[in-house]
């Protein structure tokens, strides 16, 4: 493949990327896309931390404050962690299974192009007259009443990039339940595709009420309705209710992940078996469950009554029981086992600390009657970050430097990996560890500027300069990928050497099918099984044969592209004299390429044993 | 049937078994399919009878429509048979917490 890749032209690798629907390359564009928009709003959090450095700043006026806060939270969730956590999915988790691909690659590619899409015309609001202000959580007080057309770019934008997440985790999901290779039982899979099966479902059940509530906001401010209206009978506490029941389970489609990529690195890294494998399955089941039991807990203030608010409490103190199982089994594992501190252990080592940090103030949130005083404020911004940062970042962090090597076959430079590591934990903790105390000291959250002499003035300062740290933290990470590309100093199969799990039993990276023969799996850590009855690699669980592969297809960036169009006719609709055509233009591509599609016979290509046989002649193996 | 897996590659090892199996299937299908046309009238019956109140048919045909709904699943959608483990316990969460929600908005969203 990597001579193939070589002899291309420019333009061929672009076509070829617009057009694919192998996994690893889905996963490559999740991880380019998702990068850029962290980029983006890690330059809007920049400029936020600029404007509240000192007091009675004019950096930036009220108004596009709002603007940014609200595009810096909705990027990063929906645009960055997300996805790249998706691209970390669709790159580790078929070879984690032992599958050539996921159950439906034309959808999987469809998936990216919706979220891709979406989250360009989000953006896009930027230069088309102002960006949504009403808070990544869009509450319907402030949205309804929210003037130009900001909120309708956050409604329609997220309207089709959760759909794209929505069929990425229902492909997941098929994929994992059914292509699992022969010997992979569910209680032998990887704890990192254990938390995407888990994290998938989230995705299933949470995404379709934020589709529901989005669909009601968008009837209401661009087509008349009033769902929300207060003063039309409406009522705009159910968008809150319809937000949060996404909302929480959001946080755990986000945090659940990372938990995979610390349990992999950790057993990785201590050289043992995971501690409590089946206890970590249990926990992950058992706060997927648990996180649909608690979204009211955002709402503790809106006076939901005594009676609610204490179930919402008691139910939200209980997801700690299983997080503090999973504390406990990542240190056992750590325990007695013989430790390599590799970047991405640097990474899994800190996050220990820094997310039960974030835990301990979650459960103090969880208590009703404390949230009346902490929330909106400060330390409310604080526990978030520390759980979403110190747990969903770090392990994004963590994942590219463990997993890099598979995706692109070159080794990221340990150096920088730790003078990354070092400037972001230091900038992490610098920034955010002073806002609980600016909470606790009055600050609200959301205020584009703060007034002399209340005692926030350093505290800011402070914070303000981790911000910097954090920024300089991921420049070397930019660094080290542009000078590891450069170098492209190939690795081999296992490049750590104490790969445990399947993806590290394949070239680095792996041949567009994946595996010549499906693997006979034996047990948990199927690779490691194998290294310690003396063995280099998995023994083969089939003859082989041909392999059936698909084609290529340009049709789901079509698709994509045509709801992407019609979206600006909905906006600017009643407004403008072409916005009904513009719909109808934008959804006949989007059928018309569904139609193609569905008429049109594409079998997909096989891969004969024989050009199979004459790679193995080249010398691997005998 | 994708879900029937064979040990053979003869495919008429088990014509027999498979032939009763699937005859008995049918008889399930065409049992259900009568049992669901008959709950249907009762629906309709019960509406159309005069003498019932509200009270009574309101909750009635709930019930009817419940049992159509077990129907549906288990004998045209072949969710009694191996194989289909997941696609319920999927369907049952879904439905949980779907319920959740709806008491949710039934008992604590205020006016
Ligand atoms: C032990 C576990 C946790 C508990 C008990 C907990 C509890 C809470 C509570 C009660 C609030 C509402 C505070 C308020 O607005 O007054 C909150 C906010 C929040 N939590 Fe957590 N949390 C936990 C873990 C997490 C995790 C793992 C994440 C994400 C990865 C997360 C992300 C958030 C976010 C984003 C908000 C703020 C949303 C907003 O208002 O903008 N939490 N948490
Ligand atoms: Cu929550």
């Amino acid at each position: 493949m990597s001579t193939l890749t070589q002899k291309k032209g420019f333009g061929a690798t672009i076509w070829d990327f617009l057009t694919t629907v192998d996994h690893k390359k889905i996963a490559i564009l999740y991880l380019l896309a998702g990068g850029f928009f962290f980029i983006v709003g890690g330059i809007e959090a920049v400029l936020i931390r600029m404007q509240l450095a000192v007091p009675n700043n004019d950096f930036v006026s009220a108004g596009t404050f709002n603007e940014i806060i609200t595009m810096h939270g909705t990027t990063m969730i929906f645009l960055a962690a997300m996805p790249i956590l998706l691209g970390f999915m669709n790159a580790v988790m078929p070879l984690q299974i032992g599958a050539r691909d996921v159950a439906f690659p034309f959808v999987n590619a469809l998936g990216f192009w919706l979220f891709f899409f979406g989250g360009v015309f989000l953006n896009l609001s930027w230069f088309l007259g102002g960006a949504p202000d009403a808070g990544w959580t869009s509450y319907a007080s402030l949205a309804i009443h929210s003037k130009g057309h900001g909120v309708d770019f956050y409604v329609l934008g997220l309207q089709i990039s959760g759909l794209g997440t929505l069929i990425g985790g229902i492909n997941f999901l098929v994929t994992i339940i059914n292509m699992r290779a022969p010997g992979m039982t569910y209680m032998r899979m990887p704890l990192f595709s254990w938390t995407t099966f888990v994290a998938s479902a989230l995705i299933l059940f949470a995404f379709p009420p934020l589709t529901v509530g989005l669909t009601l906001m968008m009837f209401d401010r661009m087509f008349g309705s009033n769902f929300f209206v207060v003063a039309n009978g409406g009522n705009t506490v159910i968008w809150e209710h319809l937000f949060w029941i996404f909302g929480h389970p959001e946080v755990y489609i986000l945090i659940l992940p990372a938990f995979g990529i610390f349990s992999e690195i950790f057993s990785t890294f201590s050289r043992k078996r995971l501690f409590g494998y089946s206890s970590m399955v249990f926990a992950t089941v058992l706060i997927g469950f648990l996180g649909f039991m608690v979204w009211a807990h955002h709402m503790f203030t809106t006076g939901l009554g005594p009676v609610a608010n204490a179930i919402f409490a008691v139910a939200t103190m209980a997801i700690a029981v299983p997080t503090g199982i999973k504390i406990f089994n990542w240190l056992f594992t750590m325990w007695g086992g013989s430790v390599k501190f590799t970047t991405p252990m640097y990474w899994a080592f800190a996050f220990i600390p820094s997310f039960v940090m974030g835990g301990v103030t979650g459960v103090m949130l969880g208590t009703a009657p404390a949230d009346y005083q902490y929330h909106d404020s400060y330390f409310v911004v604080a526990h978030f970050h520390y759980v979403i940062v110190g747990g969903v970042v770090f392990g994004i962090f963590a994942a590219t430097h463990y997993w890099w090597p598979k995706m692109f076959g070159t080794m990221l430079n340990e150096t920088l990996g730790k003078i990354t590591f070092w400037l972001f934990f230091v900038g992490f903790h610098l920034t955010f560890f002073i806002q609980h105390f600016l909470g606790l000291w009055g600050m609200p959250r959301r205020v584009f500027t703060f007034l002399p002499g209340q005692g926030y003035e350093t505290s800011n300062m402070i914070s303000s300069i981790g911000a910097l740290f954090m920024s300089l933290g991921v420049i070397v990470l930019l660094i080290n990928v542009v000078m590891t590309s450069v170098k492209n100093v190939k690795v081999g199969n296992d490049p750590w050497e104490d790969g445990r799990t399947l993806e590290w039993t394949i070239p680095s990276p792996p041949p567009f099918y994946n595996f010549k023969q499906l693997p006979l799996v034996r047990g948990l850590d199927p690779l490691w099984l194998e290294k310690t009855a003396g063995k280099k690699g998995m023994t083969p669980a089939e003859p082989l044969g041909d392999i059936h592969m698909p084609n290529s297809s340009f049709i789901p960036f079509m698709i994509s592209f045509g709801l992407f169009f019609a979206a600006f006719g909905v906006l600017y609709n009643g407004e403008k004299s072409w916005a009904v055509p513009v719909i109808i233009i934008g959804l006949l591509i989007t059928f018309g390429s569904m139609l193609v599609r569905s008429v049109k016979d594409d079998h997909g290509f096989h891969i004969h044993k024989e050009e199979l046989m004459d790679e193995n002649d080249k010398g691997v193996k005998a | 049937m994708a879900n029937q897996q064979l040990n053979s590659r003869n495919p008429r090892v088990d014509l027999e078994y498979r032939r009763r199996k699937s005859a008995e299937e049918m008889r399930y299908q065409v049992v259900s399919f009568s049992l669901m046309i008959f709950l249907t009238l009762v629906a309709f019956a019960a509406v159309a009878i005069k003498g019932f109140t509200a009270w009574f048919t309101a909750p009635f045909i709930v019930l009817l429509a419940f049992v159509q709904v077990i129907f549906q699943l288990y004998y045209f959608m072949h969710m009694s048979h191996k194989g289909h483990e997941a696609p319920s316990l999927f369907l049952y969460f879904g439905l949980f917490f779907a319920l959740v929600m709806a008491l949710a908005f039934m008992t604590i969203i205020w006016w």
